[in-house]
């Protein structure tokens, strides 16, 4: 087995006396989705804040390790989880540039290699032959995420006009343009509907296997999380209560207490 | 028409009995000294009241009836108003004659308006229409451009005009340069004077102090206002929105006191005079030549005319506003440009993105501020005497309206909207007093019927398939 992309190690995050999360530790890895379930209030978006820069977690180590070198999350700002460690997400409420078109959504994605070859803009004011090739292969990037995930006829719409289901694709094709080494995506079959669940799911695993990256996944979609995790961490009032296997976990009784009280129905739904 | 007209005529008539009971306290009388120790009398003005609720009960009539959709009883009316204002009738002030004038066009617009608006949404639409459409967005900017090189040769530019001309580019190139900042990066700043400001004294302070010329100010000059703008986006660029927009108020404040009370730099409120204009290949624009040099008649062997210097300014500043535009179009098209423009629209994401935000803001006001820099030098040549007078926050609140009214982040919107904010107050100073009331009339229309500004469509800063191919939208 590969070693694992990203470790947590006994992550604490508190607001004042809250504790949001009590010391929550697991691992994910490239090549694989890992999914973060658990009741509303679990922690699960806290989780992901701490992973991506937005919170500084009161205690513990967030460690990733990948082909670029060793990064310890916790201690870098915001961006450069984003721009250095290449972790990239997206947002439980959609976070597009809805006034700017689809094709320019992707380019912003790619900024910074884009700003280094532009040498910070002044090869790019006098037109630089190195900075217009790069961003040639950038507008390719681009074209071929909005293929994949089917937008390509739509690329000079302003994203904010695009379908429901169009927009979280493209969040994710955006979050892509970015070449992370781990895809962290919040909630993304939130508001879909089972055609639209169905093709992210396809979406998801050929991230997985084509591109090779780690995803780890926030989800209250079931048919999404068993259909495709590899691994499931639970968690219920900041704790960790399960991890696993979809079938392990789908058994555990700590889990079905946690999410139904008794009732083993509603996790199949 | 017939079973509604009583009801509006009612309606008129209320309006008309709740003005004329309002302004009778008002306008009515006014009370005068009747010298002599007699103490206070009225005059009274009846005829002013009567005029104006006359004018009040048509313009009333004719709104309801455009608002019931008879359109040609109210264009009717609205026309008569006009005419009424127009003619050489003896009213009792100039005022009177306005008012019913401006309600007049104001009563035909509301009546054209649905049919106009119909009419050219129908138009638009139709195949011809939208070619039109497409070549006259692409031929207007070059139409206007054209317009502003050749105005100085035009048989009516006199001087009146020119000082219009230069005064209006300069906020042309005001509002470009904020254009970046607000409309660009989304970064309300409501101190923008103080870096022209900075571009001004720094310009005043060298030449006068240190004898260096415009053209080897100018970068410098630009520079010491990007290096302010960068002092000032350090501490404060952290603060989103309201909190951002009332810091750089303050700094805008600060910066003007300062230049009022640091006397020994400044010269405090007196200000700074004798200012050298630009020099044109280091020959100077004056009858005489002071020691030393050469005057532009001279060395060009034409007879002099004071005109020349205006012109020579004129072009000046056409050029550096044109400069500031180039700038903007290729930054957009820049990846810096487009972080400005998706900071304006999601922070969070850019930074989950991996995009510096303090960095990307702190580009956009030095560049912001720069541009506000040259603007700032450019004002102390032409006007040769600066004071703090000059930089005051209603300068700043103007800039920021014309690009808000011209459409955030629009490069011809600004064009337009400095157009209509600075030219029509100008050419409107006949109204005298009443001016201000028709400025803020204006800004209130532009922005009831056009809340996103005179020009809300945006361009894409880059596009996969080429524009008009269909599939684009």
């Amino acid at each position: 087995m590969s070693p694992p992309l990203i470790e947590v190690e006994h992550l604490t995050m508190r607001f004042g006396g809250l504790v949001a999360i009590d010391d929550v530790s697991f691992a994910a890895r490239a090549h694989a989705i890992t999914a973060v379930i658990g009741p509303n209030g679990a922690g699960k978006t806290t989780v992901f804040n701490c992973i991506t820069g937005f919170y500084k977690p009161t205690i513990g180590r967030l460690t990733l390790r990948s082909p670029g070198g060793e990064f310890l999350l916790e201690r870098m700002r915001g961006h450069e989880i984003g721009q250095k460690a290449r972790v990239a997400r997206t947002f439980q409420n959609i976070r597009l540039f809805s006034g700017m078109t689809v094709l320019e959504n992707l380019m912003v994605a790619q900024h910074n290699k884009l700003m280094r070859a532009s040498g910070w803009s002044l090869l790019g004011l006098v037109g630089a032959g190195r900075f217009r090739r790069a961003e040639g292969a950038a507008i390719e990037l681009a074209r071929l995420w909005l293929e994949r995930i089917g937008l390509l006829a739509d690329a000079d719409r302003p994203a904010g006009e695009l379908p429901y289901g169009a927009q979280r694709r493209l969040e994710i094709a955006r979050a892509m343009c970015t070449e992370p080494v781990l895809l962290c995506l919040d909630e993304p079959a939130a508001g879909l509907n089972p055609r639209e669940s169905a093709e992210l799911n396809q979406l998801l695993v050929s991230i997985r296997d084509r591109d090779g990256i780690g995803v780890l996944l926030i989800e209250h979609d079931m048919s999404v999380v068993m259909n495709i995790s590899d691994h499931i961490v639970v968690l219920d009032y900041g704790r960790k209560i399960a991890e696993g296997a979809p079938l392990a976990v789908r058994n555990d009784p700590a889990v079905i207490r946690a999410y139904l009280g008794t009732d083993e129905e509603a996790l199949d739904a | 028409m017939g079973p509604r007209l009583p009801l509006m005529l009612k309606d008129a008539g209320l309006t008309a009995f709740v003005a004329a009971a309002l302004g009778f306290f008002v306008v009515g009388f006014r009370t005068v000294d009747q010298g002599g120790g007699k103490g206070l009398g009225f005059d009274y003005q009846l005829v002013d009241l009567a005029v104006a609720v006359v004018a009040i009960f048509v313009g009333r009539l004719g709104l309801s009836m455009a608002a019931n959709g008879l359109r040609w009883p109210a264009i009717a009316l609205g026309i008569a108003m006009i005419a009424a204002g127009a003619s050489p009738m003896k009213l009792p002030s100039g005022f009177l004659h306005w008012f019913v004038a401006l309600g007049g066009v104001l009563l035909v617009i509301r009546a054209v308006w649905p049919w106009a608006n119909d009419a050219m949404g129908a138009a638009a639409r139709t195949p011809s229409g939208v070619a039109l459409g497409k070549a006259g967005a692409k031929w207007f900017g070059w139409l206007l451009l054209a317009g502003a090189v050749l105005l100085p040769a035009m048989p009516f530019a006199d001087q009146k005009t020119m000082d219009l001309g230069v005064l209006i580019l300069t906020y042309v190139m005001l509002g470009w340069g904020l254009n970046i900042v607000v409309g660009l990066a989304g970064l309300l700043d409501l101190g923008y004077v103080a870096f022209y400001a900075v571009g001004a004294y720094a310009y005043a302070l060298l030449s006068t102090q240190y004898g260096l010329g415009f053209w080897t100010v100018l970068p410098l000059a630009g520079m010491m206002a990007a290096l302010f703008g960068i002092m000032l986006g350090f501490p404060v660029l952290r603060l989103r929105g309201d909190y951002l927009a009332i810091v750089t108020l303050g700094f805008g404040e600060i910066i003007r006191l300062v230049l009022l009370n640091w006397f020994d730099l400044t010269n405090g409120p007196a200000g700074i005079g004798s200012i050298p204009g630009p020099t044109l290949f280091g020959a100077v624009f004056a009858e005489t030549p002071p020691p030393g040099k050469q005057t532009v008649s001279e060395m060009l062997g034409i007879a002099f005319d004071g005109n020349h210097r205006l012109i020579f300014l004129y072009y000046i500043i056409l050029g550096l506003a044109l400069i500031t535009n180039l700038f903007t179009q290729r930054m957009r098209r820049l990846p810096v440009g487009r972080a400005w423009e998706a900071l304006r629209e999601d922070e969070t994401a850019c930074q989950a993105l991996g995009i510096n935000p303090t960095n990307t803001k702190l580009t956009a006001f030095a560049i912001g501020a720069m541009f506000a820099g040259f603007a700032g030098s450019f004002f102390a040549a032409k006007q040769r005497f600066i004071s703090p007078e000059s930089f005051v926050f209603i300068e700043s609140a103007i800039i920021l309206a014309i690009v808000v009214l011209g459409g955030m982040g629009s490069q011809i919107g600004v064009v337009l909207a400095a157009v209509l904010l600075i030219g029509l107050p100008e050419w409107f100073r006949d109204l005298g007093n009443y001016r201000m009331l028709a400025f803020g009339l204006a800004m209130v229309l532009i922005m009831v019927f056009r809340p996103r500004g005179l020009i809300s469509h945006r361009e894409p800063s880059i596009r996969l398939h080429p524009a008009g191919s269909g599939g684009g939208g």
